[in-house]
């Protein structure tokens, strides 16, 4: 109750002060209140609630609070090129357009049954949802949410499969991953509404997720059913799949996995790319030259999010459950880890700002988002926000992968 | 290696006969606890409201055809070869028959307000 009034307030305000400063009510939605830009802009997923808090990154404080997302577990957001529109993907299916500034849902469209994510091209004209069921992706214009391409994950039986690590490539391409077909795709969507798909077959057993290296060059897929990597060479005239890291745990049994790790976190610092080994705990380290394992480094549980911070320095951590009270810091150029910090009960995810002096991290289980400076580790500043899980700044908006 | 036999599909079905024995109920605050824990770690594959995502959904209807003691087996034991993972490190037995006898006759709402 008082955590809800307290946020209210905190959106009331920001609205009110517009308001005062125009003729019209602020509610109107008509006139801009004041002008604002929207770099330091941010979204925090209240996934029980179906709802967006809306912060600011430089005051570190809540500006306001969307609701009627729908079910938003598992959802995740991309931005606009101009950073002022955020796209929230929900499980549900449902893909809804919010105007950070006006505060407000511009435009919503029920895609799917199910549904884990999406990304948009580089000159933001296009959005794709990721699907689950129906197997497959969706083209829509980021402008209108107007459906231009439906393009089945269509498996040798007829069967769909379920799409996981979407991402976007130059050229309004956006390269996936087949979770039921062991295959990478690549759907080149320069005609919108006749995406032309390449695949790739082979790569390995049931790929979970996967990254796309801050340069755009190199695509990993992780696999959960074996040991080991799928990768392209996105720069190569003709790519090939290439299996890296195979069988890095011979020998040893695997862990349960109570929950599958996300790649997306750009967890390539230096030549070094930082990855969860699954089933272990552990984080494994290639060099990006060889594709080679140079190390692992111990941490303290199943390693859900690896990502580093936008210099490379360090690269933060966090655990699946029961570990998921803990956050690690390693430091790159020792590889080790040299914090363990306890931010909350269930750290669901971490967002850094755009350079990497504060990182964010949402404590579920304690109804609060935690910010740190990264450099000193203390603690900045908390936000109460019901039930966080996903962050996301507007600086994805310029960042390919994203 | 017994626990893969007691995954096996004939044992499972045979186990209906006794599903009727109800385990022990877990204490209130117990129960609060596996409900946020279905809720919310169960779904991060299953999706939060149980309709499904990497891993099936658990809704009744979805769930209608497996017997509780089936899906509690799966609960304990994982399901090799798929992300299934065992829960026997975080779950009790009864537990775990508690809440595939929730499952099947459609999964609690978590509390609103949550602990702080």
């Amino acid at each position: 109750m008082k955590r809800r009034s307290l946020l209210s307030l905190a959106a009331g305000t920001s609205l009110l002060a517009g308001g005062c400063a125009s003729t019209q009510p602020a509610a109107s939605g008509d006139a801009a209140p004041i002008l604002q830009g929207t770099g330091d802009l941010g979204v925090v997923i209240e996934r029980a609630r179906g709802a967006l808090t809306l912060v600011n990154t430089s005051r570190r404080e809540v500006t306001g609070r969307i609701e009627g997302l729908g079910d938003l577990s598992h959802a995740s957001v991309v931005f606009s090129r101009d950073a002022r529109f955020a796209y929230v993907f929900g499980r549900d299916g449902g893909l809804t357009r919010v105007d950070l500034l006006t505060q407000r849902i511009t435009h919503r469209a029920m895609q799917a049954g199910n549904s884990i994510g999406g990304a948009i091209s580089a000159d933001g004209s296009l959005v794709v949802a990721q699907n689950y069921t129906p197997g497959g992706i969706k083209v829509f214009d980021a402008a209108t949410l107007e459906l231009l391409a439906d393009v089945p994950a269509t498996m040798a039986g007829g069967q769909r499969s379920r799409v996981v690590g979407l991402a976007d490539l130059p050229q309004r391409r956006f390269v996936y991953s087949l979770f039921d077909a062991a295959a990478i795709c690549i759907a080149d969507c320069s005609n919108p509404r006749q995406p032309r798909v390449t695949t790739f077959e082979n790569i390995g057993q049931q790929p979970y997720d996967a990254l796309l290296s801050p340069n755009g060059r190199t695509y990993i897929a992780g696999l959960f059913g074996e040991d080991g990597l799928a990768m392209l060479d996105l720069w190569d005239d003709k790519p090939q799949v290439r299996r890296i890291l195979s069988g890095y745990g011979r020998g040893e049994k695997p862990l349960p996995v109570y929950k599958m790790p996300h790649l997306r976190g750009w967890a390539i610092a230096g030549r070094h790319a930082y990855l969860p080994a699954i089933g272990r705990h552990e984080v494994l380290i290639v060099d990006t030259g060889s594709w080679q394992e140079v190390g692992r480094i111990p941490v303290a549980g199943q390693p859900v999010f690896v990502m580093a911070r936008p210099d490379g320095r360090q690269v933060w951590v966090n655990f699946s459950v029961p570990d998921y009270n803990r956050v690690q810091v390693i430091d790159t150029p020792s590889q080790r880890v040299v914090q363990t910090l306890e931010p909350g009960k269930a750290v669901l995810h971490m967002e850094f700002t755009p350079r990497g002096e504060s990182v964010w991290i949402s404590c579920r289980d304690d109804n609060r988002v935690q910010v740190y400076d990264t450099h000193t580790r203390e603690l900045q500043g908390t936000l109460h926000v019901d039930a966080p899980s996903g962050i996301f700044f507007t600086a994805r908006a310029q960042r390919m992968g994203f | 290696m017994a626990r893969n036999a007691f995954l096996s599909l004939t044992l499972a079905l045979a186990a209906t006969a006794t599903w009727a024995q109800a385990p022990a109920a877990p204490s209130p605050e117990r129960a609060t606890q596996l409900i946020r824990m279905v809720r919310q770690d169960c779904g991060s594959c299953h999706g939060m409201r149980l309709t499904g995502g990497l891993g099936p959904a658990l809704t009744r209807e979805a769930l209608a055809a497996k017997p509780a003691d089936y899906l509690a087996a799966v609960i304990i034991h994982g399901i090799p070869g798929t992300p299934m993972p065992p829960w026997s490190a975080m779950l009790s037995d009864a537990e775990a028959l508690w809440i595939a006898q929730q499952l099947s006759t459609g999964f609690p709402e978590e509390r609103k307000n949550p602990a702080p």
